[in-house]
């Protein structure tokens, strides 16, 4: 207990990577079947089966983000992928065949976990891993939902999907599975949800003590701890650290104060993760929240499948224009924005394609500026820095412009 | 005989290559109001049976400017000509477009559609892609459901089961004749050259289906009649989503290589699989999916396609494998790695090319088709 007034939660964090990593190494090394999974799927089914589980797209962030992303790319894309197709994607099948990175290792897995309510990508990505591994999948699909809210049927349709998956599962575990367990993970899961989303809301406050780019970093345990004990105390201790830090009035960083708020739209861009992380910051600017936050707040009652099917199939990507602008704006209002930078990100067709849309009518709503820059969370080459400082001087100068009219009232 | 064959494989070109006009036509010659079907599975079938005519929109050579408020350069060329077309009021003389979501593309073109054509009704639909389980089927039948409720508002006029089961058999004689007609022209390529074959094929999108199979059954009958002559070219079998423009399958005339199967979405997917025969007209349109193979718009996880035309190159004594590789296609891009092994491993050349609805130059794909056909023959 001693130790855990020392140990802060950025200690925590990279604690928790390494272990995550070594264990499902571990595992694999003692015969355990492994399972690689996508980012925003129930993996509650998988916590409950004691499954080890790892995250593909947090893998090739972490790739990425040591710029080592190429060479996998590069293989893949040997292979006959294309270099239009997201990057993740190319990371991991590259990934596939090489079976080694310097930045970080992974074992190879035994089941495939896929969810379609980030993509359909994903549905192809995952597809090929079962094809060339020779390894079974379980496809979670959830359809997009172009009516506002999750249709009835629709729910009926993944709940179905669920009971289907425990069959699965249990086939492949050639073990019961066991609901008491399941309510449990279940239960847990909502709380590290809770507290992700709690600890995130602390950027509302001005200054934020918030960072957001420390928020990416956080998101790989949200994408990969959200059902077990250690991920529900790692975001309570970032909570409770945020908290102290806002009570303290204290911002986002010690060498600089936050002059301007504004959202990011979109993944990082991860090999270039510290060139836009600094010439934002050169201007005060602090990214105080993104689609993210709630992405992960993944919320249903205890044993309610249908409540977990639905909650599952209602992130930010998988809904219509409509709900999109509605929640966009209201991140303006709750994080009081001063403007907001879109990443066209080359991988993700599904968030890119109604980006200029969401880009108008949010501008609309709102007046606050807003500027979109070309990239991709992975590949290093499709970044251009002069582009994005443009960018970034173009976004000041408007928010600029917009505090001065408020000055003069 | 032959120029009974000649005229109706020039009347079907025509009404490919000019889809605006011909769709005017149909509507006008069946007194009928059209609905837009996107790609890949619309469910014509609902709109027939409402007394509608259904109409095929697979893009088109149009120069793009519009699209760019909605779309990035990074998108298909086939939607940024659908998004341009809708925006320039090519479309409005459509009742409604019915667009499933088969990819993150479309996802989003459903949505852009809203408002860069707000005048004309988008039905959305939703197809399963775990559509082998139970859930999947009854969500399927229940979608189906649902668009038929969308167009019975349209129509303003019920949808009964009868009227279903008579759409139902046009489309089964249609199917039908299709796939006699493609086994028939696979035998005489002297005839029905690449460029030929795509266009009577698509002629079906623009056309009344009942009309349509009544003139494609007689082009059948007159091929039938004619002797097999040697051919002096090579046979191919082609994949991908669409192989088009025209101009690129002239290249393949002028060079004798014949199409003598294929895989592509906008054609022998339309009509491959065969119907079941139990079932309402509901559960037998969601058969159809269910039991489509090789389709990479389907979730598939043994994925069949590579086997599939493997045995195809082999039963049509077909020489390679051409892709017609649409960019920024990410469901067609992800599948090309795998067939392409499979492919390459049973000794089957391929022809990778890649293509988009507006293409100013042909002169580098000519030179890869022609030093493909030689190496071939
Ligand atoms: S980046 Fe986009 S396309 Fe790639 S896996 Fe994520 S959601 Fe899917
Ligand atoms: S990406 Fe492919 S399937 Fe999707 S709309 Fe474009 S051409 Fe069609």
């Amino acid at each position: 207990m001693d130790d855990d007034k020392k140990l802060t939660s950025k200690d925590f964090l990279n604690q928790l990577v390494a272990k995550h990593y070594e264990g499902a190494l571990q595992a694999k090394a003692e015969g355990k079947p492994v399972v690689w999974a996508t980012s925003i799927c129930p993996q509650e089914l998988l916590e409950t089966m004691d499954l080890a589980t790892v995250y593909p797209e947090n893998h090739a962030a972490a790739i990425g983000a040591r710029k080592g992303a190429l060479e996998f790319i590069e293989n893949a894309e040997g292979k006959g992928y294309s270099s239009d197709n997201c990057s993740y994607a190319r990371v991991n099948l590259g990934y596939a065949d090489i079976q080694k990175a310097e930045a970080q290792d992974i074992p190879m897995p035994d089941l495939l976990f896929c969810c379609s309510n980030i993509c359909n990508t994903v549905i192809k990505w995952y597809e090929n891993l079962s094809k060339t591994l020779q390894i079974p999948l379980i496809l979670f699909d959830m359809p997009f939902n172009h009516t506002y809210e999750v249709p009835e049927h629709s729910i009926r349709y993944m709940r179905g999907q669920i009971e289907y998956a425990i069959g699965q599962l249990e086939d492949f575990t050639k073990r019961k599975f066991d609901y008491d367990k399941f309510g449990e993970v279940m239960e847990l899961s909502n709380a590290t949800c809770e507290w992700w989303k709690k600890a995130t809301d602390w950027a509302k406050v001005i200054p934020s003590p918030l960072n957001g780019f420390d928020m990416f970093n956080y998101m790989a345990m949200i994408v990969c701890m959200r059902g077990n004990a250690d991920g529900h105390r790692l975001f309570k201790m970032w909570h409770d650290e945020l908290e102290a830090k806002a009570k303290a009035g204290l911002g986002p960083w010690n060498s600089a104060e936050e002059q301007y708020r504004v959202m990011w739209d979109g993944i990082a861009c991860w090999p270039h993760l510290s060139t836009t992380f600094k010439a934002l910051k050169k201007y005060g600017i602090n990214m105080v929240t993104s689609t993210y936050p709630d992405s992960w707040n993944v919320r249903y009652e205890k044993n309610d499948l249908s409540g977990m099917a639905k909650a599952y199939a209602s992130n930010y990507a998988n809904r219509n224009l409509d709900y999109d602008e509605d929640n966009v704006v209201r991140l303006v209002k709750d994080f009081s924005l001063d403007g907001i930078v879109y990443h066209s990100n080359r991988s993700c067709k599904l968030m890119d394609f109604r980006q200029y849309e969401i880009q108008r009518r949010v501008e609309a709503a709102t007046g606050i500026p807003s500027v979109v820059f070309d990239g991709d969370q992975t590949d290093p080459r499709a970044f251009s820095e002069a582009q994005y400082e443009t960018r970034i001087q173009a976004l000041v100068e408007m928010m600029e412009e917009n505090k001065e009219a408020r000055r003069k009232g | 005989m032959m120029s009974n064959a000649v005229s109706i494989i020039q009347e079907l070109e025509a009404i490919a290559l000019s889809p605006y006009k011909s769709v005017m036509r149909t509507m006008k010659e069946t007194g009928k109001e059209a609905i837009g079907c996107f790609p890949i599975y619309a469910p014509e079938e609902l709109i027939y049976a409402a007394g509608m005519l259904p109409v095929g929109m697979w893009g088109g050579d149009t120069e793009l400017k519009l699209a760019d408020r909605y779309l990035q350069t990074f998108c298909c060329s086939i939607m940024r000509s659908n998004i341009e077309y809708s925006m320039k009021g090519a479309y409005d003389m459509l009742k409604a477009v019915i667009i499933p979501t088969f990819c993150d593309t479309l996802k989003c073109i459903c949505e852009n559609w809203k408002v860069s054509a707000p005048r004309i009704p988008v039905i959305p639909m939703v197809y399963p892609q775990n559509r082998r389980i139970d859930a999947g089927f009854v969500y399927m039948t229940e979608e189906l459901e649902r668009v038929r409720g969308a167009l019975e508002e349209i129509s303003e006029k019920p949808i009964t089961d009868a009227m279903l089961e008579d759409a139902f058999a046009v489309y089964e004689a249609y199917r039908s004749a299709m796939r006699e007609f493609v086994s028939v022209a696979a035998e005489h390529p002297e005839m029905i050259n690449a460029r030929s074959r795509h266009l009577i094929i698509k002629a079906a999108y623009f056309s009344d289906k009942k009309a349509y199979t009544d003139k494609i059954n007689k082009l059948t009958e007159a091929l039938k009649k004619e002797s097999v002559k040697p051919f002096p070219g090579i046979k191919v079998v082609a994949t991908g989503l669409i192989a088009e423009p025209p101009a690129l399958l002239d290249i393949f005339a002028k060079n004798n290589v014949a199409i003598a199967a294929d895989d592509l979405a906008q054609e022998s997917r339309q009509f491959r699989a065969l119907s079941r025969k139990s079932g309402n007209v509901i559960q037998r349109l969601a058969w159809r999916i269910v039991d489509q193979q090789g389709c990479t718009f389907l979730y598939e996880v043994e994925k069949t396609r590579g086997q599939m035309l493997i045995e195809q190159v082999r039963n049509t004594g077909s020489k390679g494998v051409v892709v017609f590789m649409m960019k920024f296609c990410d469901p067609e891009e992800f599948d090309y790695p795998i067939y392409k092994e499979e492919l390459e491993r049973a000794g089957i050349p391929v022809l990778y090319l890649e293509t988009e609805q507006q293409m100013d130059s042909f002169a580098q794909i000519e030179t890869r088709v022609q030093s493909f056909a030689e190496m071939l023959a």
